[in-house]
């Protein structure tokens, strides 16, 4: 009877590992598609019939990659450094505003607390998308346009940040914070001691959304620059694809994507466990 | 607490102003003894208003309006809603194809990636990581960065690796252009969406699922519960209720903003608008033709239809 029982559940295990594996691989085969292609020589990328993985695997995609100096004579490292310089803007200064916003409306008590966290709340009920008109007038108008800022500013404010530390904190107890008060620290004090170490799940989940989002957007350099040497990553892969459906230059584009997927996929595996800590708070509630 | 002190005062303002001097004054006097809270609020708070506060009043102001960026706005009262519903055939495709898609990626990709979290959150911790990231990796590449992969996989020619392998097959005798033909091009992008749609949602799910509490399901069993999906059903998907509501409003936004696919693998525009969403539509206008009035009028719209769908969805799930 025991025995029969046990073969069951084994039964029913090896399906859901099976299921999973195979799903998983499933979803996979892109990225691996991707990768290989960036590896194959010129000979393999128009082979007929088609073939998926590489024979002969060479770095001379990367090579071109680095050489290339696209239409305007801007090499391909200043796409990766002004990729650079927004997504961390935009990572660093989130993170530290909306820690400083989350603060006073998970553990203080002030008038219009509740109205404020509602009124950001509702902020993530539509996409920042619809905005960009306004935004791009905004910006334009106050000549911030092909500046750094002109990518940063309007995404620092993330109404995502704020509401995942503030859920964040508002579970963690006060008596950490009120030994400190009791010990003579400011508020200032206690947000930068106590209040940021035990905020450092959230911080590393908004960091991970906050990457992923800034570092695949074309929106912004497409909308607030027009000179190519404040072109971002997604855009200058676009240039280099030389528009839609041209399927020119396959291994070069391939290699550049590439590159441009491992930094999201690196801080994924590093910010994982944390991110899964903070999630279980993400409850929204009525 | 401090709302219900606030909310009346906020509202009735001018109307009896001589009759409660106090509640102001205390209100007043709350304020000052916060003040350092609010210094904490302002710099995110400040941001906030520029840019998105300030932008959404913009938009509606300038929806009423002929903005061509170089002259002024002129008012124009409702010309451009009345042009968008009855002049605009293009406008109405687009609503039609956002909504097919949504109606499709929304519930498949949500529920996609519930069962998945769930079927991950039943075996041993130590295997999860892997498939976690098998699930979610898609989603966190771009859509620009996988268009070199997606362009050569659907290819209208025999070098495309799907018309390949059907053509092989036997099911295809000739290359079917899947990026070109109007029939093709909304279930291409719906697939490539699906792949990459795991995204916040399914974080939430996976972190819910690992925190329901383990003598909930004991409790079940007592209570005559044999089987896994009895068990989903009547316990996990309860407890792990809230996560669900994020990941819905989550859902909803992506689903309506569909655009970057869409333009990376048919054009924009695409072939006889077969691919035209409503947020492709509002760039068209707002930043190749820099008809700002128009365009406006386009995101209040679609403001409108995320913010009323997801006021709906916490009708329907938030209820207690």
């Amino acid at each position: 009877m025991h025995k029969i029982k046990l073969r069951r559940i084994d039964f029913g295990g090896i399906f859901l590992y099976l299921f999973l594996t195979v799903f998983g691989l499933l979803m996979l085969l892109p990225l691996i598609y991707m990768a290989v292609t960036a590896l194959k020589p010129t000979s393999e990328l128009f082979l007929f019939p088609p073939r998926f993985f590489v024979v002969n695997p060479t770095l001379i995609n990367f090579r071109d990659l680095l050489l290339i100096t696209g239409t305007s004579a801007v090499p391909f490292s200043r796409f990766i450094f002004n990729s650079i310089i927004v997504t961390s803007g935009i990572v660093l200064g989130g993170v530290v505003i909306s820690a400083m916003a989350a603060y006073p409306l998970a553990k203080h008590n002030m008038p219009f607390r509740s109205f404020i966290f509602n009124m950001i709340v509702a902020a993530l009920m539509f996409s920042p998308l619809v905005l960009q008109i306004p935004q791009y007038l905004l910006i334009s108008r106050s000549g911030l346009m092909n500046t750094y800022w002109a990518m940063i500013l309007p995404y620092l404010a993330a109404p995502m940040g704020m509401f995942l530390m503030t859920q964040f904190l508002r579970q963690l107890p006060d008596a950490l914070l009120e030994a400190a008060r009791i010990d003579g620290a400011s508020e200032w004090r206690v947000f930068w001691v106590i209040v940021m170490p035990m905020l450092k799940p959230a911080i590393a989940t908004f960091a991970l959304f906050s990457f992923i989002s800034a570092w695949n957007d074309p929106y912004p350099s497409m909308v607030y620059t027009t000179v190519q040497e404040m072109k971002t990553l997604p855009l200058a892969i676009q240039t280099i694809s030389g528009g839609v459906g041209v399927v020119a230059r396959v291994g070069t584009l391939a290699a550049a994507s590439f590159l441009m997927i491992i930094p999201t996929i690196l801080v994924f595996v590093i910010t994982q466990r944390m991110v899964l800590q903070t999630m279980a708070h993400s409850g929204l509630k009525e | 607490m401090s709302s219900e002190i606030i909310v009346p005062a906020e509202s009735g303002h001018p109307g009896l102003p001589a009759a409660e001097p106090g509640k102001w004054a205390r209100l007043w006097s709350e304020i000052k003894k916060n003040k350092v809270s609010y210094y904490f609020l302002a710099p995110f708070l400040i941001l906030f208003t520029i840019f998105t506060i300030v932008p959404i009043i913009m938009s509606v102001v300038l929806s009423f309006s002929y903005y061509n960026i170089i002259e002024t706005p002129r008012f124009i009262g409702f010309s451009n809603y009345k042009l968008l519903f009855v002049d605009d055939d293009i406008f109405l495709q687009a609503v039609g194809i956002t909504l097919k898609f949504a109606f499709i990626t929304g519930p498949v990709g949500y529920i996609l990636a519930f069962l998945l979290a769930w079927l991950i959150s039943q075996i041993p911790q130590r295997f999860r990581f892997f498939y976690t990231l098998c699930f979610y990796l898609p989603s966190i590449t771009s859509a620009v960065a996988m268009s070199v992969v997606w362009l050569y996989f659907f290819a209208g020619d025999r070098k495309g690796l799907l018309n390949h392998w059907l053509i092989q097959l036997g099911i295809l005798n000739e290359p079917y252009l899947f990026l070109q033909n109007v029939d093709s091009i909304v279930p291409v992008i719906i697939i490539v969406s699906l792949w990459m749609n795991m995204g916040v949602g399914f974080l939430a799910f996976l972190a819910g699922l690992q925190n329901v509490p383990g003598d909930l399901y004991e409790a079940g069993s007592i209570d005559g519960i044999k089987y896994r999906w009895q068990q989903l059903w009547y316990i996990t998907v309860p407890s792990v209720k809230p996560q669900l509501l994020f990941g819905a409003v989550m859902q909803v936004v992506s689903s309506l903003t569909v655009f970057d696919v869409s333009m990376r693998l048919v054009g924009f525009p695409s072939p006889l608008y077969a691919g035209h969403t409503i947020m492709a539509h509002l760039f068209d206008y707002a930043f190749t033709r820099f008809e700002m009035g128009y365009a406006s009028a386009i995101a209040v719209l679609l403001f409108f239809l995320m913010f009323g769908l997801n006021r709906l969805i916490f009708r329907v799930l938030g209820r207690d």
